[in-house]
């Protein structure tokens, strides 16, 4: 275990969590302005991924294909904001994980329905398919320290939105009262639609750009919908900065974790002892996380509201 | 200062309950006996079935992740029931597909309804030795044959054999020893080892080192289902292996090989594995990564024997797309039970005469070479192969040559069956 | 949408009660069920029955904190989860020896234990998760119920991620053979009909009176003197070992358990299977129980394309009987 392990490590924790990010700064801000606990939100990354596959079928280009998938999943979002999640918004949470957990069901096996059960699989982009001299000595994935440079970019260009213009002047107040903000003349229903497409388009962001890393299958979303409501709630709800720092914590802490563990439990057991004890230990870690963010901060590290 | 009504539970936010003193409308015992009487019956009443169909339970991952090489399997075994004209062993065949879910507890439940219910005398198809271990003892309780077309894990090989259990794809490690084997015999000295942490992982890589006798360079096992790998990658970069040998199949395999390539790493090291690992599903997802690595099977597309050629073509015209090794398994399965339901006149109710059809009925493996050993489970032989690029610019798989001729599993000793 | 109006009193019902003959025949049913089930030669639904009553238990566990408690609670399974391996483990260490614990297949011990050992980690985790409140305690429940799924998933002496098969059901004595599934049956619609008993005591009593009222307003109560905490955390405990006690029973019906039965997809599971019943009413969880575990079965028959139906009926049931099915006919008469 050496500095080059270590900061490779921390590189892959920095762009899991960015990747997270994306996830999360959709669903704060779903939660934050519309109050509605999103389950489905896992399944929309999945459909972003897919859209992506096809996409880029039929335009042969990585950079054609992507704007295409996002729009693609941005609209169906809105079709299902329209004609279900619209009427969800005045029930109490139960009743929104319920109808949304209902729709992870009916995407997943929609998703099989169309693409087939089979995994689909993407490839990196040709100008990004190499790998870069970081340091001496350590060489790291092109298309790796694209997803980074990605996630900044949107983190920046999320902060100028909800930050500087009057779009996101309107999102902001309606995360900390919706009531004043309806009062004070803003199309609450227009907002919300739109909200919940751009939280669409944030997960199949995602979903597109770690296509070709990871494997597309059906019910990918669901492993990490957990990770980004844990996020969010360390975070803070209605906070996108919560996400991003959340973020970035929760996929250092991960990816460090799992990297570190499996070699310091081995020193007292044997290998694969060694190596469950430490995937177990990995996967706590984030949730010990929460718990102790949440005993200091109740409500998370930046919380919109009170 | 906080809105009360956000964050705790609202009042009237749940619904009100129902005048406890009348209980609503329906009084207290309920409807609930009703309607699952009337969803019995409805579901119930074709009860009466005729005793000679030959029911077979298909229980296999058909959702998830690994779904499509459930697909594959199914397809197989499809095929062979068509070609025998829906009629295996000369008995009118009733298929019933279950879903595991890819979890023991899943699979136990659809387990039990096949047996309970549908009333199967064979079962098969299952892929994962967790859902195997869950059904296995129902299935030898119950006396319904588990002809196992995937991989067969080690106890059931040797201490736990028992003669309801037959292995009609390949034990475990067998391929694994394989590998060994062309790694000694190549003298590698230095190899890196993948697999995933559940109990046929460690088993597998065990199988390895059985036969290598050189070197371990590191030793990492992962989740099962794990997607991203570049933690590990990290640490074979900087344990400089002569060959990584990776026990990974699926979506894993996949990610894997990618990620693998894209670290640069393919052309440091050489890639190793037991066949399904390096296969149509993985060929599919990866693409040219993996050309040039070496895997070790007992089956391939480029088999030239007479049953493998017809199985190879009526595949491809039955499903437009070339048979994968899942699918071979899927044929064999049915094959196998063709001939020893023939070999056994029928007579299902008599199940040690069925169980020795199944041990000595000749069948014609697309492999080539079968029989089974003492312990139920396969002896032929093991091949090496290479991921090459065709003269038309496919990605197959090429036969290189045997590794281990007529080979048999490990554990065969260790089981008490009589034969 | 943010006010708080006051509770209302509960309307007088003007429906008609249910005939009282329909309900003698129900419970006649219910009695008589699996010799009828033995009758058509279809011993396989006397199990989905008795998994139907399992459930019935659980959820209605889960329905004295969130319906009547007004806890909403992501990690119910937790508690399902380590009654069953609470059994399991037992009932591995008397016949493998293992040598961790001491071990026993008597179900006098292993079922009073497991609700003890649910019980307890109930009172735990509810004393660190009741101090918050909200979406926070949805969460932190969700990641207790997380961590104890991932710390049996390492266990792999108890079978870590492939779970543990039990060799029998546990022992009774008596003459009576749970591995019979006749005779397991009539145990379960015994635990049943007590669980549904004693709910309905403990609702009414002053003890239940109190947490509805904290349900309603919790400041009010605190105000007049009550310490609201110690009686949420008592009655998530209580519904904990219950839940541990469901656990029991279903690790014996499947004579399976493992860690999935703590995974936050079973969770939501109980929290669906509760809703489509009716919250917080005393029915509410053996109606959910009935309609989704009957649902499942009847629809994965029919296709493999049950999932998406089960889906579309869920949202179907969100949005057009949002009170869950009492709740819908309950109202029809009033």
């Amino acid at each position: 275990m050496n500095a080059i392990f270590l900061l490779e490590q921390a590189l892959n924790g920095l762009q899991f969590g960015l990747m997270l990010f994306l996830l999360a700064a959709g669903l704060t801000l779903v939660f934050g302005v519309m109050d509605f606990i999103n389950l489905a939100h896992g399944s929309l990354y999945m459909l972003g991924a897919y859209m992506m596959v096809t996409c880029f079928g039929v335009t042969g280009s990585f950079w054609l294909a992507l704007p295409l998938a996002l729009l693609a999943t941005a609209a169906v979002a809105m079709l299902l904001e329209v004609l279900i999640v619209r009427r969800l918004y005045r029930r109490d949470h139960l009743a929104q994980v319920l109808a949304t957990f209902g729709l992870i069901l009916c995407l997943n096996e929609g998703v099989r329905m169309i693409w087939g059960p089979h995994q689909l699989s993407m490839e990196v982009p040709a100008a990004l398919a190499g790998s870069l001299p970081v340091l001496p000595g350590l060489r790291y994935s092109a298309y790796r320290l694209a997803i980074i440079g990605l996630g900044v970019a949107v983190a920046v260009g999320l902060f100028w939105l909800v930050n500087r213009t009057r779009v996101g002047m309107h999102i902001r107040a309606g995360a900390s009262n919706r009531e004043m903000a309806t009062a004070l003349g803003v199309d609450i229903r227009l907002l919300f639609t739109l909200v919940f497409g751009l939280g669409a388009a944030l997960c199949a962001l995602a979903g597109a750009v770690l296509g070709p890393l990871l494997s597309i299958s059906v019910g990918m979303g669901e492993s990490i919908i957990i990770l980004a409501f844990v996020v969010v709630v360390i975070g803070g709800i209605g906070s996108v900065r919560g996400a991003l720092v959340g973020a970035i914590l929760v996929g250092m802490v991960d990816t460090l974790g799992r990297a570190i563990l499996p070699g310091a439990l081995r020193l007292l057991m044997r290998p694969e002892l060694a190596d469950s004890m430490a995937a177990a230990a990995a996967s706590i870690s984030i949730y010990v996380l929460m718990a102790a963010v949440l005993v200091w901060r109740p409500a998370g590290l930046f919380p919109t509201r009170g | 200062m906080r809105s009360p009504s956000r964050w705790s539970p609202r009042p009237q936010a749940y619904p009100r309950p129902p005048p406890t003193g009348a209980a609503g409308r329906f009084g207290a015992a309920g409807r609930w006996p009703a309607a699952v009487l009337a969803a019995c019956l409805a579901v119930a009443l074709p009860a009466a079935q005729a005793q000679e169909k030959l029911r077979i339970g298909f229980l296999s991952t058909l959702t998830g992740p690994i779904s499509g090489l459930a697909v594959d399997l199914q397809n197989g075994f499809q095929l062979g029931l068509k070609q025998a004209g829906g009629r295996l062993g000369g008995l009118e065949t009733e298929l019933i597909v279950a879903d595991d879910q890819q979890n023991p507890d899943a699979g136990k439940q659809a387990f039990d309804k096949l047996v309970k219910k549908d009333r199967v005398h064979i079962v098969t198809g299952t892929l994962f030795t967790n859902v195997m271990n869950a059904i296995a003892p129902i299935a030898f309780r119950e006396k319904v044959f588990f002809i196992n077309a995937n991989n067969g894990p080690a106890p059931f090989a040797g201490e736990q054999c028992n003669p309801f259990y037959f292995n009609v794809a390949w034990q475990g490690e067998t391929p694994a020893e394989a590998m060994g084997k062309y790694a000694s015999d190549k003298g590698l000295k230095n190899v890196y080892v993948v697999a995933p942490n559940f109990p046929a992982g460690p088993a597998n890589v065990a199988g390895f080192k059985r036969y290598y006798k050189g070197g371990i360079a590191g030793e990492t096992f992962v989740k099962l289902g794990q997607l991203d790998f570049s933690v590990e990658l990290g640490q074979i970069r900087s344990a400089k292996p002569d060959a990584v040998y990776v026990y990974l199949f699926g979506g894993m395999a996949v990610n894997f090989i990618k990620q693998f390539h894209q670290a640069g790493l393919t052309k440091e090291t050489q890639l190793i594995g037991g066949g399904f690992g390096f296969d149509d599903d993985t060929i599919r997802g990866v693409g040219d990564a993996l050309v040039g690595s070496l895997n070790a099977w007992w089956w391939n597309r480029d088999f030239d024997n007479p049953q493998n050629r017809k199985f190879v073509a009526d595949y491809l015209a039955e499903y437009k797309q070339p048979a994968s090794l899942f699918a071979a398994q899927g044929y064999d399965a049915a094959m196998l039970i063709d001939a020893a339901v023939r070999a056994a006149g029928g007579k299902l109710g008599d199940k040690e005469a069925l169980r020795k059809a199944f041990a000595t009925a000749p069948f014609k493996s697309v492999r080539g070479d079968f029989k089974f050993g003492a312990n139920q489970n396969p002896v032929m032989t093991y091949y090496l192969r290479q991921v090459v690029k065709d003269a038309q610019g496919n990605i197959v798989n090429k036969t290189i040559g045997p590794l281990l001729p007529n080979h048999a599993d490990a554990y065969g000793s260790t089981c008490k069956m009589l034969s | 949408m943010s006010t708080t109006p006051l509770p209302a009193t509960p309307a007088a019902p003007a429906a008609p009660r249910w005939p009282a003959a329909l309900t003698a025949a129900s419970a006649l049913l219910a009695l008589l069920f699996p010799l009828l089930m033995q009758a058509i030669d279809q011993p396989f639904y006397t199990g989905l029955a008795t998994r139907i009553l399992i459930f019935a238990i659980i959820v209605s566990s889960l329905n004295l904190i969130l319906g009547y408690g007004g806890m909403v609670s992501f990690g119910h399974a937790a508690f399902l989860g380590s009654g069953a391996y609470t059994v399991g483990i037992l009932s591995l260490e008397a016949t493998k020896q293992i040598g961790l614990l001491p071990g026993t297949e008597s179900a006098w011990i292993a079922w009073p234990a497991a609700a003890l050992a649910s019980g307890l980690l109930a009172l735990a985790i509810g004393a660190l998760s009741l101090r918050t409140r909200g979406i926070y305690f949805i969460m932190i429940t969700l990641a207790f119920a997380q961590m104890l799924y991932y710390i049996f998933v390492s266990l792999k002496v108890y079978g870590g991620d492939d779970g543990l098969n039990l060799a029998s059901r546990s022992h009774v004595g008596f003459g009576i053979d749970l591995g019979d599934d006749r005779h397991f049956y009539y145990v379960v619609l015994v635990l049943f009909a007590v669980t549904l008993f004693g709910m309905h005591r403990l609702v009414h009593s002053r003890f239940g009176r109190v947490i509805e009222g904290i349900r309603e307003n919790e400041a009010r109560m605190q105000a007049i003197g009550y310490a609201t905490t110690r009686y949420k955390l008592v009655c998530f405990a209580l519904a904990g070992a219950l839940a541990g006690l469901g656990g029991a029973l279903l690790a014996n019906q499947n004579l399976f358990v493992s860690p999935n039965m703590m995974s936050w997809f079973q969770s939501g599971s109980l929290l669906m299977m509760l809703i489509v019943g009716g919250v917080g009413s005393l029915w509410g969880g053996p109606i959910g129980a009935l309609v989704f575990l009957v649902l499942e079965e009847v629809l994965s028959g029919y296709t493999q394309r049950w999932q998406f139906v089960m889906g579309a009926a869920l949202i179907g049931i969100v949005l057009f009987a949002p009170r869950g099915i009492v709740g819908a006919f309950g109202r029809r008469g009033s």
